[in-house]
């Protein structure tokens, strides 16, 4: 499971970096997107992944054998939501731009550099 | 304790009322009152920090290492009090500066999630809530930086957004990783566990990677293309804003990180940082000098400064970690008096262009003295603030026979003094070319120029009892050295 | 988007996706669930209406804008940290209520109840405001 995890996050960050190196602002987000999943696995990954074992297993039970850390699945879930929230953000962003500029082109956008 | 978390509190009840308000002139007036009040907090803070060491407060009553911490140390309550004068200075400026635009009720929703960002990131023990925090920062930045909805301003949030972005997943993984070899993200547990045992392996990677994090937050050399590209494009009230904070955070977080507990691989990284410095500063300094932009100019020497911060890192004596942050609390306020005066020039003469304006000496002697303040204190003249923290950061370089390091030091201090120069004679001694502009005749008022004075006079306080503010910083550099104080107090051992 | 089905399946589940997202939220202290995802449900209940019919339609038949949604739900925040300042604990610290209520048995309020149902009503607020602007109602 662990290598199987690893490789996805391998294609997800190569994935991720290829989409944001084109030239459209749509690729990029989508660059983006890819690229927080995969860090979002990666830390999953990281921190220990165990099978078939729940976060909360109620008073009764509380026993540390027959749980998953829950503290990589909060940081995790915490991720998920700023990365959502982003995301919204960059969408509108581009929104904006597309009305104002009516270009969809990374290069054309040079005007603020020098 | 409840005080250490007010300053997340007050921001964030600020939030509420500043959503609520539907009256620009009372969201105006109650900015100044909550900055007013956050600022008071901070000395407050900070005398108890005087005091005793240590605040700390676990939420939620979660003992460390299990819950979050806020932690007030002596960095923590330096960096709170000097970006509480700034936010009390931007929302002095602000009053006058934003006119009736609609949605400019927005922008003080969005200005104080910043603050509480920004605050947070200052007092948090734990690193998991430094990215929360981080990331609250940067989504009201994003927000903030096209907040007039131009072409260009959108242009250059979309720049600023793509390279911030990166950033935060990198400190994403970097998190990951750390916690998957240590088991923990409690800052003073993870001192304890790194200082102590030199069994964890691979400490470089996550090293590296909050590396990456950091210097692109903090812009240091290979990674600061997104600074030039945006800040110039916001409103000058905004950007006065983020010039004095957002890229100090990023400099507080190396501070904190690279002396608590990233001290493994001491010989690679004070060479790699010292590096890093060398670049950041000369090339900053460099790109400054060939711009005519005012915002441009001083966008190029935020990225020369932060190299002085990175270098007093980088040496890794007591004395250089206590000039890195004698820089950077003096650095926040100049960057942003210069900012503001920068407004006021454009406010005067409608344009920001140094080719287009003139004679201002004569027209408004007062802003005259307004710009030198910050310029010197900048440049490093004394006995403004920046020359005792520039004659710190070299002391403790020669000390250590970093020499190239402090050459470079000094040609970088010669390069922002000729910048600062060229805005003099351009903006202030040239005479008015005869152009559009050349009719411009605003009268400034004494509210418009308060917070430059505010700024101005502080500058001149942290030269003058440069001895006692130099004895805040070695006692904030001394608790993080030594690392004892702060992991004893957290974990209650 | 015009499809019948959509249309009057939109209709029913509304009902149903704020009841599920009340269930959620109410059970989420100790098991999954919560104030955020109980705000996306209901949320998603008037966005999948959106969906059906359009965007501008909805905006008019929302009683209470977004932005009022978010600033009661951050103050119902604000407030849940009252207690625990009060009652001279760590702050955030929960403080319960225990309520005998007949036949039911009883029944445990407490503060992180009041912090969930304000990130549950900031929740809906903010998806609400990401939907409005992603779709062009102003």
């Amino acid at each position: 499971m662990e290598i199987l995890l690893a490789i996805l996050v391998g294609i997800l960050y190569t994935a991720g970096v290829y989409m944001i190196l084109r030239r459209s602002i749509v690729k990029f987000i989508i660059g983006i997107i890819f690229l927080s999943n995969a860090t979002n696995l990666l830390v999953f990954l990281a921190s220990g992944i165990v099978s078939g074992k729940p976060v909360f297993v109620g008073e009764e039970l509380a026993d540390a054998s027959q749980m998953a850390d829950p503290l990589p699945q909060a940081l995790v879930l915490t991720a998920i939501v700023i990365g959502f929230g982003i995301v919204v953000f960059t969408l509108a962003l581009k929104f904006k731009f597309f009305e104002l500029t009516g270009t969809d082109d990374l290069d054309q956008l040079k005007k603020t550099d020098t | 304790m409840i005080i250490t978390a007010l300053p997340i509190l007050i921001p964030f009840v600020l939030i509420v009322i500043m959503i609520i308000s539907r009256s620009l002139v009372f969201s105006k007036i109650t900015g100044i009152i909550g900055s007013l009040g956050l600022l008071i907090l901070s000395v407050i803070i900070f005398y108890k920090i005087d005091k005793q060491g240590f605040l700390v407060l676990n939420m939620a009553g979660w003992k460390s290492p299990y819950g979050i911490t806020l932690v007030v140390d002596f960095l923590s309550g330096l960096m709170l009090t000097i970006s509480s004068i700034i936010v009390l200075a931007i929302s002095i400026y602000a009053y006058k500066s934003l006119s009736l635009e609609k949605g400019v009720t927005k922008f003080y929703v969005f200005f104080f999630s910043l603050i509480m960002g920004v605050n947070g990131a200052f007092i948090t023990g734990d690193v998991f809530n430094l990215y929360v925090w981080f990331e609250v920062m940067l989504i009201s930045s994003f927000v903030l930086i096209t907040f007039g909805k131009s072409k260009e301003q959108l242009e250059g949030g979309i720049k600023y957004l793509a390279l911030n972005l990166l950033g935060s997943l990198f400190f994403l993984a970097g998190l990951g990783l750390l916690y998957g070899k240590t088991g923990t993200l409690n800052m003073a547990h993870l001192a304890d566990i790194l200082r102590n045992d030199n069994q964890v392996i691979l400490m470089n990677t996550s090293a590296i990677l909050f590396f990456i994090a950091f210097g692109i937050k903090a812009a240091v050399f290979p990674l600061f293309f997104w600074l030039p590209a945006s800040y110039h494009t916001a409103n000058i009230t905004i950007s006065s804003l983020f010039a004095g904070l957002l890229t100090k955070v990023g400099v507080y977080a190396f501070i904190r990180f690279f002396t608590l507990f990233f001290v493994h691989d001491q010989a690679f990284w004070h060479q790699f940082l010292l590096i890093i410095a060398g670049f950041t500063m000369v090339i900053g300094g460099m790109s400054a000098s060939i711009h005519y932009d005012t915002r441009k100019i001083l966008s190029f020497h935020i990225i020369s400064q932060i190299g002085y911060m990175i270098m007093g890192l980088g040496i890794y004596t007591p004395l250089a970690i206590a000039g890195a942050i004698f820089f950077t609390i003096h650095n926040m306020i100049a960057k942003t008096n210069t900012f503001i005066v920068a407004g006021l020039i454009y406010k005067l003469k409608g344009s920001f262009y140094l080719k287009d304006v003139g004679g201002i000496i004569k027209q408004n002697p007062m802003l005259a003295i307004l710009f030198i303040i910050p310029a010197f204190a900048l440049a490093g003249v004394p006995p403004i603030s920046g020359f005792f923290a520039k004659f710190i950061l070299i002391k403790a370089g020669i000390d250590d026979g970093h020499f190239v390091i402090v050459i470079l030091a000094v040609l970088t201090a010669l390069l922002t003094l000729y910048s600062m120069i060229k805005i003099w004679n351009e903006a202030f001694l040239k005479k008015q070319p005869d152009n559009e502009f050349s009719g411009q005749n605003t009268v400034l008022s004494f509210v418009d120029m308060l917070p430059s004075i505010i700024l101005g006079i502080m500058s001149i306080l942290m030269g003058i009892f440069a001895f006692k503010v130099f004895d805040f910083t070695m006692q904030a550099a001394d608790q993080l050295i030594e690392g004892t104080g702060y992991i004893n107090n957290i974990l209650n051992k | 988007m015009n499809s019948i089905i959509l249309q009057i399946a939109a209709r029913h589940i509304k009902a149903l996706l704020v009841l599920f997202a009340i269930i959620a939220l109410l059970r989420g202290h100790n098991y999954p669930g919560g104030g955020f995802i109980g705000g996306l449900l209901a949320a998603l209940s008037v966005i999948y209406y959106g969906f059906a019919f359009n965007a501008k339609q909805v905006r008019d038949k929302l009683k209470i804008s977004p932005t009022t949604y978010i600033a009661l739900g951050l103050s119902l925040v604000v407030l849940s940290f009252v207690p625990s300042i009060l009652n001279q604990l760590e702050l955030m610290q929960g403080v319960w209520l225990k309520v005998q209520i007949p036949i039911l048995g009883e029944l445990k309020l407490g503060t992180p109840l009041l912090f969930d149902i304000g990130v549950f009503l900031t929740v809906i607020g903010v998806t609400f405001l990401f939907f409005f602007s992603l779709t062009k109602v102003e």
